[in-house]
């Protein structure tokens, strides 16, 4: 097994990544680092101070000294497990970065001179626009377009996935990837980026964070809680004053815990954290998003544009059916139908070969003892078919098969006519085979929605997101699939135009619009969807329109895309609220204690009972530095999702997160504070 | 606490409820210009102001543009105010033959009327002459309250509006505020405060005889102590009701005498004192239907009426039960409400208006910006003098200011949707316009102003000597003082705790500073976001979209305003009215 594959499959011990990020959480603390994050900024800032406080108590013999050495280590910790939650999210992409490296290794290349001669270079000299000859066991150089060839080549490296692809000058599935291996064959590659720029290059950076930029709400977030931070410094600076006006001066160790307990250092401590595991969850899945702002448009999707080949249905329609005319025998029919299909290399063709073969047991045979003469599709007769041994078999749309016996008199059958109606209307395709101007039959050919789609529509529609098929069929047969698979609209005989339009439309209604693609002319909607994922099987001018590559090249993953970006908001929001519903403990915590010494009667605001002031303080700081890590788990895998609408959804997360962030912290500081008393500590 | 106090409360909040519907919707008619019973009269007189001042009335205005003109009025009108104050010796229509103010007692008086505080370190009857009463304070409690309004106009139209940058224009909104909202009501309820003893003359002071002379100790400038009989008494009048009316119903609160609405020829019977209650409330809960009706979500209106409605209820029960219960060291008196008396602690309130009325109006006054009282805030207990403070803590959101409370609640609104607005997976909405990185950030910046003001010059009075030395009493009852000043100052409130001599440079000062502070330090960030918002596409509604409507979303928003407000100042309040009430119960009064 390749090993990227094995890290995505998380066989890298997690114990190294936890000691990288124990290494980073102390390379973290550089202040040019931390003034990034406001919150934890300044709860470093106050750990200093405490700690220069503690120096000068030390260096004066002045009392306090257990109390303030336990408040300024506990600063310490809060400040170190906000790094470590860090770390720990960028350990795993800095991990799988350190494995792709080794792919983007120097590799040779055989350049192609313009004389027609190859000359041997390193991968790095080539230039966008080169022509190289790669052949079998060779890596490919860089990123480029298949011009002439075709190949099977090893994606694992990019993929995870082991099963090598085919890769072939012109259509869909030119683009090669630097750093994957063909495996056989010759191909020639023009070569589309400068180094530094390859797919792998950026691929490496994404995964290991060193080009994150901060997301639109995560700015947002950002200033919220930096514009909390400064109304709790607030408070806490006035309060010093009030406490002197009423003859209650505080000292700097307790006005710290204060501050630190109060600003939303829970949220402010993980939120970087979240960001880059919302990625990560997204490359556990084969998903490169070209950047965090796509990974959160996908949570605001409004509608998802969902091509039914592959994403609705199972592949291609396959044949299902066989109608004999009356008068023929099914046999008879199967038989001239294989007939007509031998040379048709179509989905379509060959899944009338194999129908037959599976229902009756025919053979493909061997015809060339024959004079035969193959009559491949043409866009003029819209027909296919073969002549043999005097015997004229043609395939096709029931009306060019009608033009085609109605020029020697003989019709269509009533019956079989009602049997092409109502193949039509149930959301099949079909087909008239024709022998020597003699209609003989028809044969159905079906979609086969994929099981489980319309329970994803389903819950799609509850969260408030429309589906919208794109298909190029008419619209009979569109309406029939579409209510088959419970997909909320669709657009019939699209055209690349008529999707842009659509998109475009939907955009002017303020609606965010998602899509996947593969192909080349799928780029300018790709470009213009607000998420666009690319396949990763698909062209290059898909990939780099689109702002996410789904490495698997499934186009139902898009789904579970929306239900990531969700899932990276929800967390944010949760943890927000829970931060900010803790306060309320921190303040019956520490208030009383910080006056009880003046005041006797402000023990009334004791509620929890707690022993004495200082393991009161105590018990707050160490409870607001020990969430940190307690929720480092659910940071990295975000709330759970469900897919409700958003009042049920809110009610839920307000209940757990708002109701029980104010209940949490009076339960676990009364318990710390019963564990200090019990070990003595304060 | 008694059945009938009950139904009073209930019945007051059951009118403000009535008069939310037709306010609103007549509010919405005449600031989107469509057609008024009013019209036929007041039209012509509109079309005549804007020749005579040369206003193009469909021209409408940037929030930028809106904003300059909205501070150039201000500050014009200010300056205005001070120069009447500083010349009314020489003004017509001062019988009392009252001197110019002092500079500093002027700039403060100035910037109170205008920022819509109406703070008052002067008593009315013997500083105000008649025309600066009427030309220079009414005018104010006029234009700052349609200034308000109209402001809070060009937030709802921010929400409503897509995809431009135009929000009205400031001179035309503010003439049709005038002439449709403001002056047709005043005219009207300076009629009905009149038939109930409210007094409208230009009349000198009126000695009378007293008819039940009275002795007092007096004490001389010798320092000795006599005993005098008080035989007469002057009786301070004026062109009262008609500055009444718009003193409750734009929220200014400056009082004609410095009784206030305790004065009985201010208010002067229970009647009159429900409709001054009812006026208060009634264009702040009209406003929350035309943000319904003008945004097209009915239901959103109604939300954000209840969540004001909760917190109000809330705020009322816990002052009517604080003051009803009376005070535990006088444990000997009868605090009990009988039919004879009120019962409860009535030192500082009007024995016509009792325990509820007084706590009501309390209530009222603050949870509007209004600061017109019927008693004095500084002799409630320690618990039922915290409401009032509370409530202004929270930044008068609760109906608020006229004007002020809607764009006030929209501040909390923005930030209740984008923090709870994440947990259902999506970029936070407000009725369709997305809530970015610049709506919060000048939401916030509106919240740190209110906070940092009310704060920091409450830090620095209680820890200076030129702040401590005007406190009466000492301990946390002095703190609750300087706290309420600068609060009371900051929210644009104009109430007093009284108790505190603010009639010094220091307060003089700094009052006038932060109500500045707080009033304008305040708009310019929400009309930032109301810009901001106008600009941006509507997202249609989906069952993704976050619900800002039905009792869930009213429930949230009273929790962001009561825990953010809670947050900030709860250590603050910890050591002063919670220390003191707490200090009370153990036998310690101050």
């Amino acid at each position: 097994m390749d090993p990227v594959a094995q890290i995505r499959k998380k066989s890298l011990a997690e114990s190294a990544i936890v000691s990288r990020a124990v290494l980073d959480t102390f390379r973290k603390l550089d202040p040019r680092t931390m003034v990034k994050n406001p919150v934890m900024f300044v709860v470093e800032v106050g750990a200093v101070l405490t700690t220069i406080q503690l120096v000068w108590n030390v260096s004066h013999h002045d009392g306090q000294f257990g109390f303030g050495l336990q408040i300024t280590l506990w600063l310490w910790f809060t400040v170190l497990f906000a790094n470590f939650a860090e770390g720990m999210a960028e350990g795993r992409g800095k991990a799988q970065a350190d494995t792709l490296r080794k792919a983007r290794a120097e590799t040779q290349a055989h350049r192609l001179r313009s004389d027609g001669s190859t000359e041997t270079v390193v991968s790095s000299q080539l230039r966008s626009g080169d022509i190289v000859v790669v052949t079998a066991c060779e890596f490919i150089p860089g990123d480029g377009e298949v011009i002439e060839g075709v190949a099977s080549v090893d994606e694992s490296a990019i993929t995870g996935e082991s099963a090598p692809v085919i890769r072939e000058s012109g259509g869909d599935r030119s683009a090669v990837t630097g750093g994957t291996r063909v495996l056989s064959d010759e191909i020639k590659v023009r070569i589309t980026s400068n180094p530094g720029e390859t797919f792998l290059d950026r691929m490496i950076k994404l995964v290991e964070g060193a080009c994150r930029q901060k997301t639109p709400n995560e700015i947002a977030l950002n200033i919220l809680l930096a514009g909390l931070t400064i109304i709790f410094l607030l408070a806490v600076v006035t309060l010093q004053p009030f406490a002197i006006y009423s003859g209650a001066p505080q000292n700097i160790f307790v006005l710290v815990s204060l501050l630190v307990c109060l600003i939303p250092t829970t949220i402010g401590g993980l939120l970087s954290a979240i960001g880059i595991a919302g990625m990560d969850r997204l490359i556990q899945r084969n998903v490169i998003a070209m950047s965090g702002r796509a990974v959160e448009a996908s949570g605001d999707v409004d509608v998802l544009l969902l091509d039914k080949t592959g994403t609705i249905t199972l592949g291609n329609r396959a044949a299902t059916q066989f109608y004999p005319a009356r008068g023929i025998e099914e046999n008879y029919l199967a038989d001239a139908a294989q007939l007509s299909s031998l040379a048709d290399e179509t989905p379509e063709g060959r899944s009338i070969v194999v129908l037959a073969k599976e229902r009756y047991n025919m053979r493909g045979r061997d015809l060339s003892s024959h004079d035969t003469n193959f009559i491949p599709f043409s866009a003029q007769t819209r027909m296919s078919g073969v002549d043999f041994d005097g015997r004229e078999i043609r395939k096709g749309a029931p009306e060019a098969i009608a033009r085609f016996i109605n020029s020697t008199g003989n019709g269509i059958p009533n019956e079989l006519q009602l049997r092409i109606e109502e193949i039509s209307n149930s959301g099949g395709t079909p087909l008239l085979v024709a022998e020597n101007r003699r209609v003989l039959g028809a044969i159905a050919l079906t979609d086969i929605v994929k099981g489980g789609m319309k329970e994803r529509f389903y819950h799609l529609r509850a969260m408030g997101i429309r589906t919208m098929m794109i298909t190029g069929d008419n619209p009979l047969t569109a309406a029939a699939i579409a209510r088959q698979a419970g997909v909320d609209d669709f657009l019939a005989e699209a055209t690349p135009e008529d999707k842009m339009e659509l998109i475009k439309r939907e955009q002017a209604k303020g609606k965010l619009v998602a899509m996947t693609g593969d192909g080349t002319n799928d780029a300018p909607a790709l470009a213009q969807a607000d998420v666009g994922v690319a396949m990763n099987t698909g062209t290059q001018a898909a990939k780099e329109a689109g702002n996410m590559v789904d490495l698997d090249s499934n186009p139902t993953k898009l789904i579970e895309i929306v239900e990531i970006g969700k899932q990276l908001l929800i967390t944010r929001g949760a943890l927000t609220t829970f931060s900010v519903a803790n306060d309320v403990a921190k303040y019956f915590a520490i208030i009383p204690a910080m006056f009880a010494g003046a005041f006797p009667v402000l023990g009334a605001l004791n509620v929890m009972h707690l022993r004495t002031p200082e393991s009161a303080i105590l018990s707050a700081v160490i409870f607001n530095a020990l969430i940190i890590i307690a929720l480092i788990p659910l940071a990295l895998r975000g709330v759970r999702y469900r897919p409700l609408g958003a009042a049920a959804l809110l009610q839920r997360n307000l209940l757990i997160y708002g109701l029980g962030g104010i209940i949490a912290p009076f339960i676990g500081i009364k318990f710390i504070d019963v564990l200090l008393t019990y070990l003595r500590v304060v | 606490m008694t059945a009938n106090g009950w139904f009073q409360i209930g019945l007051y909040l059951f009118v403000i409820f009535l008069v939310t519907k037709p306010l609103g919707v007549f509010m919405t008619r005449v600031f989107n210009r469509e057609k008024t019973f009013l019209d036929p009269i007041l039209r012509p007189v509109e079309k005549l102001v804007y020749r005579l001042s040369g206003i193009d009335e469909k021209r409408e205005m940037r929030w930028t543009e809106y904003a300059v003109a909205m501070l150039l009025f201000s500050g014009v009108t200010m300056a205005l105010l001070y120069l009447i104050e500083r010349t009314q010796k020489w003004l017509p229509f001062n019988p009392q033959k009252l001197g110019n103010l002092e500079p500093g007692l002027a700039f403060g008086t100035a910037a109170s009327f205008t920022t819509n505080t109406n703070w008052q370190a002067y008593s009315g009857e013997s500083t105000m002459s008649y025309f600066t009463q009427m030309a220079g304070l009414a005018y104010h409690n006029f234009v700052s309250a349609a200034v308000g309004i109209v402001l809070s106009i060009v937030v709802i139209r921010g929400i409503a509006r897509k995809e431009t940058d135009k929000l009205g224009n400031f001179w035309v909104d503010t003439t049709r505020c005038l002439l449709w909202v403001l002056l047709p009501v005043c005219l009207v309820g300076s009629l009905i405060l009149v038939s109930e003893g409210v007094v409208e003359n230009f009349k000198p002071y009126t000695t009378v005889d007293l008819i039940q002379p009275y002795t007092t100790q007096v004490t001389g400038p010798d320092g000795k102590t006599t005993t005098q009989t008080v035989t007469q008494q002057v009786i301070a009048q004026g062109p009262v009701a008609s500055q009444e009316v718009i003193k409750e119903f734009g929220t200014n609160g400056g009082g004609f005498f410095n009784a206030n609405s305790a004065h009985p020829f201010e208010n002067p019977t229970p009647f009159s004192n429900f409709f001054e209650m009812v006026l208060i409330f009634a264009i702040p809960s009209g406003l929350t239907y035309t943000l319904g009706w003008m945004t097209g979500s009915q239901r959103h209106g109604w939300a954000v009426w209840a969540a004001m409605a909760v917190l109000f209820f809330a705020g009322v029960t816990t002052a009517y039960w604080a003051e009803a219960k009376g005070n535990r060291l006088l444990a000997g008196t009868d605090q009990g409400a009988s039919g004879l008396h009120s019962g409860g602690n009535m030192e500082g309130k009007e024995v016509r208006f009792g325990i509820v009325n007084s706590a009501l109006f309390s209530t009222v006054t603050t949870d509007a910006s209004c600061g017109a009282v019927n008693g004095i805030h500084d002799s409630f207990t320690p618990l039922g003098g915290m409401v009032p403070l509370i409530n202004i803590m929270l930044g008068e959101v609760v109906f608020g200011g006229v004007g002020a409370g809607l764009y006030g609640i929209f501040v909390f609104v923005v930030l209740a949707v984008f923090i709870a607005g994440l947990m259902v997976g999506r970029t936070p909405e407000y009725l369709g316009k997305k809530i970015e990185s610049h709506d919060v950030k000048m939401a916030m910046l509106a919240v740190l102003i209110l906070t940092f003001t009310i704060l920091v010059f409450s830090a620095i009075a209680v820890v200076k000597p030129y702040g401590t030395s005007s406190i009466t009493n000492p301990g946390p009852h002095g703190l609750s003082q300087i706290l309420y000043a600068y609060t009371s100052s900051t929210g644009n409130n104009g109430s007093a705790f009284a108790g505190l001599n603010v009639n010094t440079m220091w307060y003089n000062t700094t009052t006038a500073v932060a109500q500045l502070l707080g009033r304008f330090f305040m708009i310019i960030p929400i009309m930032a976001v109301a810009g901001n918002l106008a600009k941006k596409k509507i997202v249609p509604e989906s069952a993704g979209t976050f619900p800002v409507t039905g009792g869930l979303f009213a429930g949230l928003l009273a929790s962001t305003i009561v825990i953010v407000g809670a947050l900030t100042f709860f250590p603050a309040l910890s050591l002063g009215p919670i220390l003191e009430h707490l200090l009370m119960n153990a036998g310690k009064a101050f």
